[in-house]
Parts: structure tokens; sequence; C-alpha cells
């Protein structure tokens, strides 16, 4: 799977642009004044999102505002009240072999005796009924194919040197990117993953960010991330979703993660600050200083 | 030497050697029967059991096990044949432990209080219908603790059949299962139909459970359905081959407690349990004793290199 040329790193622009929600069709991922009832409280409303091929989205907002249930939305797990959604030109739920899901923080238990590698082959042909026969793999193209393409997923995120160990043996860490190697091994057209970054610490942070990055941009893959801290993906975005109680708003990350916007999403002041290394830090938000936008530091720079 | 001459009055004697003596042994046909009915559930229990270790549902399968003593009472009782009971009461509980709405994953609270209500019911209608069946005490310690005596060239047919089709069944759904049991959020994006093959396991395991009562008794099912696999699991982590360790570690506890049992006075699910323990206690012993070492090489390692 490619070896990702250096220029890659550097950011393309965007190549949807925001205009042009209205021809439909295309998008990736589609949402239109779309809402959401999770027992029976309207968690979000009036939500647009136009993704494209190839784009990097992030979805953002303080913790229980919903981002979790806008994946099992787009993933047709949980219905919309309002609006409508589409998803690689279908109905929610109709395209679900092309879409690699990475849900939130799975709690692997630790006495889970399946390897790393097993985990990511079910990713490839777990849903299949049956069983393959047990023929030596030289007899058969399609055991030989599958071992390979299994084997490059795991090389793509670096998991080679723990693959074989079970896998409640493996660090977050460790475990998170065998997992986003199983959302990866059908080669998805559509990445839809759930605080992947969540339990890593920062410098695997930026490791599994620009993993994802490069696939996204080589592979042409839409990746959709809740995320916690933009700063680690913000490099990479090319499309920011920020879920707050009091609505949502869209657009490019220069666009969104204002002071203006925030504020007026928040309904308190809330500033937006840009550390000298390029970070993002936003302060305030009328939530205390732990709803204060999901962008983790809140108060001093580090 | 003296002691045991009241034993051998009663009891074959082993020879020491192995050809003589399984040919003695499978001179009667109820032993053939035997050794062929606990081949034939040792290789149930070791597959279905696999993936109820795997599913954590084994305090499921536990209550299935417990259910199956009602059953065979029950048939007693209207005069039919053991084997309709135990398994009309298995595959009757699977599917009243499926109906329980699962609140999350498996062996949450709600779920455990619920099977367990099931569990208690159905020995207590177990020892209703002993009541209404006078008479009928003396089969009791066969049912609960197993026997392998008169077990008939029919019930093997029947164990047989019963066997090949859960086994068929279950390869259909092997890959899916897998899927579901170890990560069911992504396995339903995939359009795997996890709930109904939760409820298809359980009826599997509802089978396998009535299978192996049979032969162990209801409160030793654990012997042959939990050890082998959790031997297994110990032992190794790769699904294919752990299935192959669960069924070997089954055939060989099931046949040597039938040797152990023919050459001595006492019951088979004491043998087989008591095997089958040993079995996982050294597994688990070697797969401590494996990380051990695994973390001392490297410690030495850096201890020497420091030394220098
Ligand atoms: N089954 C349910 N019944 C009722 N309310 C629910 C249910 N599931 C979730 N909710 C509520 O829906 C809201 C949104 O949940 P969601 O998991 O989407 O939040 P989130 O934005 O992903 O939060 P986090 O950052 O903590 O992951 C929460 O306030 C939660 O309490
Ligand atoms: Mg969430």
């Amino acid at each position: 799977m490619a070896r990702i040329p250096e220029v890659a790193r550097h950011r393309v622009p965007p190549q949807a642009t925001t205009t042009g929600h209205r021809e439909g069709g295309e998008g990736v991922v589609s949402l239109r004044r779309a809402a959401v009832r999770v027992g029976g409280r309207t968690l979000w409303s009036g939500v647009d999102l136009e993704v494209g091929a190839g784009e990097f989205t992030a979805v953002l907002g303080p913790n229980g505002v919903g981002k979790s249930t806008l994946i099992k939305v787009v993933l047709g797990i949980l219905p919309t009240a309002a609006g409508e959604v589409r998803v690689l030109g279908e109905a929610p739920g109709r395209a679900g072999h092309r879409i690699g899901y990475l849900p939130q923080r799975r709690n692997v238990d630790p006495s889970l005796r399946i390897r790393g590698i097993d985990v990511v082959r079910m990713g490839l042909d777990g849903d299949r009924w049956g069983v393959p026969l047990p023929l030596p793999l030289r007899f058969s193209a399609r055991r030989r194919a599958a071992r390979d393409r299994i084997a490059e997923v795991i090389e793509l995120v670096g998991a080679s040197a723990y693959a074989r160990r079970p896998l409640g043996e493996c660090s977050g860490g460790q475990q998170q990117r065998l997992l986003i190697a199983q959302a990866l091994v059908r080669g998805p057209e559509l990445l839809l993953l759930d605080e992947p970054l969540d339990s890593l610490d920062l410098s695997h942070q930026g490791g599994v960010a620009a993993l994802l990055g490069r696939i996204c941009r080589a592979e042409g893959v839409s990746v959709v991330m809740v995320a916690h801290d933009v700063n680690p993906i913000l490099p990479w975005l090319d499309r920011v979703l920020y879920l707050a109680e009091g609505g949502a708003a869209a657009g490019p990350p220069q666009q969104v993660i204002t002071t203006r916007t925030l504020s007026r999403l928040y309904g308190a002041p809330v500033e937006v600050l840009r550390a000298g290394d390029g970070r993002l830090v936003v302060v305030g938000g009328g939530h205390g200083t732990e709803g204060g936008g999901g962008h983790g530091h809140h108060h001093e720079l580090d | 030497m003296v002691t045991t001459m009241s034993l051998t009055d009663t009891y074959p004697v082993w020879s020491w050697n192995p050809v003589t003596d399984l040919r003695a042994m499978w001179a009667f046909p109820f032993m053939v029967n035997a050794f062929r009915a606990g081949t034939v559930v040792a290789v149930l229990a070791g597959v279905i059991g696999w993936y109820m270790v795997l599913r954590r549902q084994s305090f499921a399968g536990h209550t299935l096990a417990q259910v199956s003593f009602p059953g065979a009472a029950c048939a007693t009782l209207l005069g039919i044949a053991p084997v309709v009971g135990y398994f009309a009461f298995c595959v009757g509980a699977a599917l009243v432990i499926a109906a329980i709405p699962r609140a999350g994953q498996s062996g949450s609270g709600q779920e455990a209080a619920l099977t367990g209500t099931v569990q208690a019911f159905g020995l207590a209608c177990g020892f209703l219908f002993v009541a209404l069946y006078k008479g009928f005490l003396g089969g009791i310690n066969s049912l609960l603790f197993g026997s392998f005596l008169g077990i008939t060239a029919t019930q093997v047919t029947v164990l047989a059949a019963v066997a090949a089709a859960t086994l068929a069944m279950l390869a259909v759904i092997a890959r899916p299962l897998l899927f579901a049991s170890v990560d069911p959020d992504v396995a339903a994006v995939r359009g795997v139909p996890v709930r109904v093959l939760s409820v298809a396991f359980l009826v599997l395991l509802g089978t396998a459970t009535a299978a192996t009562s049979q032969i162990t008794g209801t409160l030793l099912v654990f012997a042959l359905l939990v050890m082998p696999a959790a031997t297994a699991q110990q032992l190794t982590a790769r699904p294919a081959v752990g299935l192959a360790v669960s069924v070997l570690v089954g055939l060989a506890v099931t046949w040597t407690g039938l040797i152990a049992a023919y050459y001595s006075p006492y019951p088979i699910g004491f043998f087989v349990t008591t095997f089958a323990l040993g079995v996982y206690v050294f597994a688990r012993l070697a797969r401590v004793l494996a990380q051990v070492l695994a973390r001392r090489a490297p410690a030495s390692a850096r201890l020497s290199g420091s030394a220098v």
C-alpha cells in the first residue's frame, strides 16, 4: 500500500469547496438539516455537513453533545429525527461494507485470548459464512491474497512487532493501531473513527494522526474522525464539524475554530488562542473548565 | 495388596498392557458404546465450549446444564425417553435465556440475575418431578453425576446425529460468530446479524449441554464444556489451533476417564472432572512459567550486560 511521498505530508487545499451543496450524489457523507433525538431529547438539530472524497473531517465538541451519536447516525444504527442523511450515495446502513468503523474506546478484556492479527482478519472476512477449506497456502490464491493484504495493513499501521500477541496483552495504543488496521483492511471508501487518539500519549497521537492523514491523502479515503483535541490532526484537516448544545457549525477549521464562531455556538464568550507552535487553545466556554470545548488545554499554555 | 483384594473380586484388573486392556474392555458392547458416545460428546463440547468461553457465557452454559436435570426427570415421569427431555428442556431454556434483553455486553449484571433465576426455577422443577415420580430416586445419582453404563446403540446414533447437525450449523456461522463474539459493534456495522447469532449460539449450546450431560451428568457438564476450552485458551490465542486443542483435551480426558472408571469402583464424573482440572492447572502453570521466563530473559541479559 504505497510508500507515501514526503510531499503528501504538506497539505493540499481541500478539493471540494463549501459551495455546491445542492448537487448531491457526489458527497461521501452528506447531512442536511439533520436532527437526532436520543431518549426523548433532541441532541442536535440543523446539522449540515458535506464530506467529499478523500477529505479529512473532524467532529469536535464537548462531552455528551452527541458526537458518537452522529457517527452512529451515519452508520445507520440510529435514525434521524429530521433532515436527510446520505452515505456513499445511499441511505445510511446500506453501505456498511464500504465503511471502516472504529468505535469509541473499546475496553478490550485483558484476558481476551485472540491475537491482533486475527482481529484484523475479521475486518477482511469475518462476515463470511462457512469455513474456508484448510487447503495448504500454496494451493489457494485467495488465502494468499488475504494473508498478504493483512500483512500489508499491519505494516502500514506499524503494528508488525506485536500483531501476533493476544490483543488483551497489547497496550492501549497498540490495540488502537491494530483496530485501525482492522477498519482499513478491506480498503474502505469512508473511515468513521470515534476518538482514535484517545488514550494515546502525545507522540503516539501525532504518529497515528499522521498515519490517518497519509491514508486519507494517498488512498483517497474520506476520514470522519471524532476528536477531543484538534491539535494533533490540525495539519491534515479539511473540514470541521463543531457540535455544541447551542447548535452546530461546519466548515474549514480556520473558519470554525474561531473566537467568534465558538462564542456564538456556546452563547458565552470563548477565546481561541494560537500558541507559538501553531497549536490552538480554547479558553472559557461557559461550561467551567471541563466543558470548555473539548480542545484539551483550557488554561495556560504548556 | 490385601486391601485391594476385595476390589479385584468385582472389578477388572489393569494389566499394564494397553492392548490387552483395551481389547478386554471393548469386548463388552456397553464399553464400546460408552467410548463412542464419549468421543462424540468430547468433540461437540470441545468446539461449542471454546466459543462459550470466548463469549464469556459460561454462566448461561451452567444454567442450561442444570436444566437438563428437570428435563430428564420430566421425561421419566411422562414415561418417554430421557434423551427427549434433555434436549427439549435445554433448547427451551436456551430460548428463554436468549429472550432476556441484553443491557450491554454479555455478562451484564441484569442478564446474570435473570439467568440465575431460570437456573433456580429449573432445579426446583426437577425436584418437583422427582417428588411426583416415586421410586425414581435411584437414578438421580447418574442424572446428576453421570454414568457410562447402559448407553445403548440407539443413544449413540442419536448423539452422533445431533452432534453432526450442531457442528454443521456451527461451521456455517463460525466466522461471523467469532466476529460477533469479539467485536459486536463493528460486526453489526459489517452486516453480521449479531442478535440472531447470539440466539442461534445459545440453541447450539443447549444441544451441546444436553448431549454432554448424558455422559457427565448435569452437575459435571463443565468438565467437558469449560475445562478443555479454558485449557486451550491458556495454551494458544489462535482460533483454529485453540479449537483443535480444546477437542483433543476433551477426548483425552474422556477416554482416560472411561478407562479409569472401568477399572475402579468410582464414578466416571469424578475422573473426567479431575483429569480435566489437572490438565487445566498444568496449562495455567505452564503459561505462568513461560511468562516468567520471558520476563527473566531480557532482565538477566541486562544485568549481565551492566556487570561487564
Ligand atoms: N441509550 C441512551 N438513552 C438515553 N440517552 C442516551 C443513550 N445513549 C446516549 N445517550 C445520551 O446521548 C448523549 C450523547 O451521547 P454521545 O455518546 O453521542 O456523546 P459524545 O459527544 O460522543 O460524548 P463523549 O465525548 O463523552 O464521547 C449523551 O448525553 C448521553 O447521555
Ligand atoms: Mg463519544
